[in-house]
């Protein structure tokens, strides 16, 4: 590329002095504006950060009077078993994300290419289907404890109905976690929605083109929907993931980590650890863990995303 | 694009299903409501009480003191809406309309906290404010959304302030206008839409939330709706009539403020530009 007199000059000017008065003013009014931002940032995200991770290296504890460095004891006991329940609390997460996140992005993939139909009614399939994800947490469990009643519960009123063996749902060993996800694939709707903003962005002519070669539905979901969506695939899957190891609301009010363990949820085992056994450093230590393990999903996924994400002009 | 009779109809009787499914739990949750114990208790279930007990929600009132909780929750929720809507109009400003050294890099390092889990910040926040002496108040719940009304906002009215031309500026800039007259005279009446989408999440964000009050309210008299259901759950939980008479009235105004504000909601994702 060839460069103009008036870039010659600019980039002289530059070289002399460090900024221009022009650029100077929008520095100083860039700093201004994001001021309250970036201190937050430092106040309430960066700050605390720190905190936590040298908190996780003490043994604080509320009612304690001293607090010792303890270096990695908190990570020691964690790891070494001695804590049995820092197992069955990862394993019982671990488990909920496994049968939670394949089960939120195929079900609200398919709802949003129903909702993209030609249909009648669709703008009011669309409020249907978003409608209870803005209903609140606290309020949802409390109407699916009551659907999950294993006497009088709708779901178990109508498996006798249909002559089917009931469940206790939220109350049985093996159901629970299974019965959480249920209750949370209500609240799809969020994520549908995404992959109908991204439904939007795909030419109809790409259909068209398949419409003329002679294939049917299965060649345009597999040629040409699912490959200009993975962008969104990968969008709501690092976001389900992400949310999914840190489900609390729904744990603290449907089953309290009962029944026996079984539905310890980690967030909420560190709730419980921090603020009802008040042991603050060990908890911290439990978020560090929470942190790391986020962390390497998120960068696994953003690893392979090369070659699995197609993104348009691309190539 | 041309679809099929037969495809039309299958979708149709498939969305319609689903549909059913997805409303099943709001008429479950209203009907309960409006019964007393005996009607609730009849099998095969009733779908259409009779008759209704509206005093259901009176009594669930009186119980518990829900007029106070619903007070408590407009507080915060008011709180955190100004401060959000203020903030962040004015973080998204500065880095997307002026062109400042090292910027990008800032919103990057900004960004990367939406990562971050919320625990590994939550023990030391608490220690904090109530080393302030704010446990037990409302700030710690309304102060933060102060500094920069939380990154997703600004991200989603960044995309939005990105896409106004920067003619609008230049030319605001010959006239002599200063950056805050641009933000206040220009940005912010044409990104009316964008600022309704980041309130409303925002009202439902706070209207909702669960963890940050159950840590930092310890008085009853403080307490939120959220948290003031669950303590009646603890209490009441076997009387499914005056339960789901409370959750009714927690599940409502959020179901009118969506319907009120239901076409900026789904330009709001749109927005955000995650098409891909």
């Amino acid at each position: 590329m060839e460069m103009t007199a008036k870039d010659v000059t600019q980039a002289g000017a530059r070289a002399g002095k460090k900024f221009s008065k022009r650029e100077k003013k929008a520095l100083f009014y860039g700093l201004l504006f994001t001021a309250p931002a970036v201190l937050g940032f430092l106040i309430f995200t960066l700050g605390p950060m720190i905190a936590s991770l040298y908190l996780s290296l003490t043994d604080y504890n509320v009612f304690k009077d001293t607090t010792h460095f303890i270096g990695l004891d908190n990570y020691t006991k964690l790891f070494s078993g001695e804590d049995d329940l820092f197992y069955k609390s990862l394993g019982t997460t671990f488990y909920f994300v496994i049968l939670r996140v394949p089960a939120v992005i195929i079900i609200s993939f398919f709802l949003a290419i129903l909702l993209n139909m030609n249909l009648k009614g669709r703008s009011l399939f669309r409020t249907i289907i978003y409608l209870p994800s803005i209903v609140p947490a606290v309020a949802s469990s409390m109407i699916w404890l009551w659907l999950m009643n294993p006497d009088l519960g709708l779901l178990n009123t109508a498996l006798e109905w249909l002559h089917l063996p009931t469940s206790s749902w939220l109350f049985g060993e093996g159901s629970v976690i299974p019965s959480v996800v249920l209750t949370t694939l209500w609240g799809i709707g969020g994520t549908v929605i995404i992959f109908l903003a991204g439904l939007s962005g795909v030419p109809k002519s790409y259909y068209e083109a398949i419409d003329v070669d002679g294939g049917g539905w299965y060649s345009k979901l597999r040629h040409i929907t699912v490959p200009m969506l993975t962008p969104t695939i990968f969008f709501n899957t690092i976001m389900t993931i992400i949310g999914s190891f840190q489900v609390f609301s729904e744990a603290y009010i449907l089953t309290q980590g009962g029944p026996n363990n079984k539905s310890l949820f980690f967030v909420f085992y560190l709730w419980r650890t921090a603020f009802r056994d008040t042991e603050m450093g060990y908890a911290s230590a439990l978020a560090w863990v929470l942190f790391v393990i986020i962390m390497i999903f998120t960068v696994f996924i953003f690893k392979t995303s090369k070659s699995w994400v197609h993104y348009e002009g691309e190539r | 694009m041309r679809e099929s009779r037969l495809k039309l109809t299958a979708g149709f009787t498939t969305l319609l299903i689903i549909s059913v499914m997805f409303i099943v739990p709001f008429v479950w949750l209203l009907r309960s409501s409006v019964m007393d114990l005996s009607q609730i208790f009849i099998m095969p279930p009733q779908w259409i009480p009779k008759p209704f007990h509206f005093e259901n929600f009176k009594e669930a009132m009186t119980v518990v003191p829900f007029g106070a909780f619903f007070k408590n929750t407009l507080i915060i929720v008011a709180g955190v809406l100004i401060g959000t809507v203020v903030s962040s109009t004015i973080a998204a400003f500065g880095f997307s309309r002026i062109k400042w050294k090292g910027r990008d890099m800032v919103f990057a390092i900004l960004m990367s906290a939406m990562m971050l889990p919320g625990a590994v910040t939550l023990i030391p926040s608490f220690l904090g404010w109530k080393e302030l002496g704010f446990y037990d108040t409302f700030y710690p719940l309304i102060l933060p959304s102060y500094f920069g009304g939380g990154i997703f906002n600004i991200f989603l009215l960044r995309q939005f302030y990105m896409s106004i031309p920067q003619d609008f500026d230049e030319a605001a800039v010959v006239d002599g206008a200063t950056y805050f007259q641009i933000y206040w005279r220009i940005l912010l009446p044409l990104s009316r839409s964008a600022v309704i989408v980041v309130a409303l999440f925002t009202f439902l964000g706070s209207w909702n939330d669960f963890m940050g009050p159950l840590i930092y309210l310890k008085s009853d008299s403080r307490f939120t709706l959220a948290l003031g259901l669950q303590m009646f759950q603890g209490s009441y939980n076997a009387q499914w009539d005056l339960l789901m008479a409370a959750s009714t009235a927690v599940v409502l105004p959020c179901v009118l403020v969506f319907l009120i504000g239901q076409r900026f909601f789904l330009e709001g994702i749109t927005l955000t530009g995650l098409k891909g």
